[in-house]
């Protein structure tokens, strides 16, 4: 607003981050995401200090042990044990670091390759462009869910492996976010004046035009972190993803299914973890949406 | 309209032809020997692989394999099934109406749930109604469908008693296959009870199947419908004196629909994606479960001629949005 007014006595335009705040912060789902995030990040920073265990270690006395407040639970093992007699909570904790770092990489590993294919289909001629559209529409017609199923199965079970499936599935969304936002900004002005003042090639696609371009890729990256970590979980989930003993979320309920009618907790707390993170992630990223893209609010 | 339509059409053709090279390479291309696979833990003599690398043709050129499978797509020739020695091809119909009949249950709950709701959301912006449907819907849309389906398991199948917990129909029942689909099946048959027992077995899968459709098209329906009605025709609508209900229904959700029947017919893929899961957790016999259990089986020809067939049927119905949304929407047609 106070823009218009500008003279010599207006104080500098808030920093950034700043202005990014106070939008954000008008959000109150977004802001309760972003608490509930940060604190699962830190449980999983910290897992060694927090489980009371080791999420490996089997306690033969101890299994299938309920909740310590439920009848025949004990304190030592607060969300009680699994089949092997492993502590619940510990397993958690360090689950937590898994679907963190699998969203982490995945969204790098996608973003940077979409991002680059994306910039360079937008300035590409026009057969190059259509080329390499054309592959993002044929990965695009694949369920990402199938997809990286059977990349998995070729490239064999594993997290390394669940990763890169996902990642490849998720990257074309980024290639057609930014070459659409490339193809709006190419033909304004400033693009144009920064061309004729001699700016080669690379500068303009990295300097000029990319940081116009950042607000939709940094939704879309909330939008795959979610969908990086339910994936992973899914493929754990099918016994394609991380590898039993390792304490995955999706993989603790594979480990879990023939227990369902018998112990409840196995199968609710790590789907319960999944559910809360992911859930906290999206309201983020509807938060992101509203403080970068004022066009894209939804209500 | 004609070239938008020839134009989408021609655009069809490389895409089918990538496609069928993507799950032919993930095959044959990528690190892993089928043969080897095949033979598993015993391992093979290499007279014996040498044998069966002529038989199914992997020691000619890539490229005149590639263009055999390529033909035989064309012609509906998918190879036969390493483990079962049936063709793909029947595999695929044999399965797929249970799969088709799941989803289509999924997609009717999703609509007629999620449009109503959106709608209402809409025209009671901001009251309790609006927050909570919206609150639920993100929680609906953020959910591992996997652990959905193991908690209503434990509650209606575990604890209530109401509801089996895997396949399509009791053994009890036996009834030649027609139409493919229980539902029609069991009701042609005149068994009783029959039919009651094909829905107790669909309830649970079609619920956890809807869950991310239902989401999506509720806040879809939500977002669309508030853009309308913040239009200049609605507000005519209302200075005349028209009756609210008339506004929303008529004027206002006949233009909001345009966006979401697009989102209901991209949901296609989502479906699919989600029948692997479902189908695998309720051993729900469609192409899901088929998918998953011949990647484990390492039956290589089911898996490529699977993969290739739901992205051709992925690609079918987004076509089809596409040219509809064209028939609809005159603005798209120009670009």
């Amino acid at each position: 607003m106070a823009d218009t007014t500008l003279s010599a006595t207006v104080p500098a335009r808030p920093g950034r981050l700043r202005e990014f705040w106070r939008y954000f912060r008008e959000n109150r789902g977004a802001v309760i995401g972003l608490y509930v995030f940060a604190a699962f990040v830190a449980l999983a920073l910290f897992a060694n200090f927090i489980a009371p265990y080791d999420p490996t270690v089997q306690n033969r006395a101890a299994t299938l042990l309920p909740p310590a407040w439920q009848e025949g639970g004990d304190w030592a093992y607060p969300l009680g044990t699994d089949p092997l007699g492993r502590d619940m909570l510990s397993r958690l904790l360090f689950g937590a670091r898994f679907s963190f770092f699998v969203g982490l990489v995945v969204v790098i590993i996608a973003s940077t390759s979409g991002i680059l294919i994306g910039l360079i289909a937008g300035f590409a001629p026009k057969w190059l462009d259509t080329i390499i559209m054309r592959i993002m529409d044929i990965i695009l017609s694949f369920p990402s869910l199938l997809l990286a199923l059977v990349l998995v199965a070729i490239l064999g079970p594993s997290l390394v492996n669940a990763m890169i499936a996902i990642a490849i599935v998720l990257q074309p969304h980024y290639v057609r976010l930014t070459r659409a936002a490339v193809m709006t900004e190419r033909a304004k002005d400033y693009v144009i004046s920064a061309k004729v003042a001699g700016a080669k090639l690379p500068r303009l696609m990295f300097i000029t035009v990319l940081p116009n371009c950042l607000a939709p890729i940094i939704v879309q990256a909330a939008l795959s972190f979610s969908n990086a970590i339910l994936d992973v979980a899914a493929l754990g989930f099918l016994g394609m993803g991380a590898q039993p003993p390792t304490p995955e979320w999706g993989t603790m309920l594979a480990e879990a299914r023939e227990f369902i009618l018998r112990a409840w907790w196995v199968v609710t707390f790590p789907g319960l973890a999944i559910l809360i993170t992911v859930l906290a992630i999206n309201l983020m990223g509807d938060g992101l949406r509203d403080a970068l893209d004022p066009k894209l609010k939804r209500s | 309209m004609l070239r938008y339509f020839l134009s989408r059409l021609l655009t069809f053709v490389p895409t089918f032809l990538g496609v069928t090279l993507i799950s032919f390479a993930f095959i044959r291309v990528l690190p892993g020997d089928p043969i080897i696979a095949m033979a598993g833990e015993r391992g093979v003599t290499p007279e014996r692989y040498a044998e069966l690398q002529e038989q199914f043709g992997f020691d000619r050129p890539l490229i005149v394999q590639f263009w055999d499978y390529f033909t035989g797509v064309l012609q509906g020739d998918l190879g036969q099934s390493f483990v079962t020695r049936k063709p793909v091809w029947d595999e695929f119909f044999t399965l797929f109406p249970a799969t088709l009949e799941l989803s289509t249950c999924a997609i009717i709950l999703a609509v007629v749930l999620g449009l109503p709701a959106g709608v209402i959301a809409a025209t009671h912006r901001g009251k309790l109604f609006d927050r909570l449907l919206m609150s639920s819907a993100l929680v609906g849309y953020s959910m591992p469908i996997f652990w959905w389906a193991l908690l209503l398991i434990i509650v209606f199948s575990g604890n209530l008693g109401w509801t089996p917990v895997s396949g399509r129909i009791d053994l009890l029942y036996y009834f030649p296959n027609v139409t493919g689909f229980m539902l029609i099946d069991s009701l042609l048959s005149g068994q009783s009870g029959a039919f009651g027992s094909a829905v107790k077995h669909l309830i649970l899968p079609s619920i956890v199947l809807a869950t991310i459709p239902l989401a999506v098209i509720a806040r879809q329906t939500r977002s669309a419908m508030l853009e309308v009605l913040s239009e200049d025709y609605i507000r005519t609508a209302r200075a005349k004196g028209l009756a609210p209900a008339r506004v929303n229904g008529l004027h206002a959700l006949r233009n909001a629909m345009i966006p979401v029947v697009t989102v209901i017919g991209l949901m296609v893929g989502t479906l699919l994606a989600g029948a692997i899961l479902t189908e695998t957790i309720f051993s729900w016999p469609g192409i899901g479960k088929w998918m998953v259990d011949s990647i484990f089986r390492r039956d290589y020809p089911v898996v490529q001629g699977g993969l290739l067939l739901v992205a051709v049927m992925v690609m079918v119905v987004n076509l089809i949005v596409d040219l509809l949304y064209g028939l609809i929407n005159p603005k798209i047609r120009k670009r």
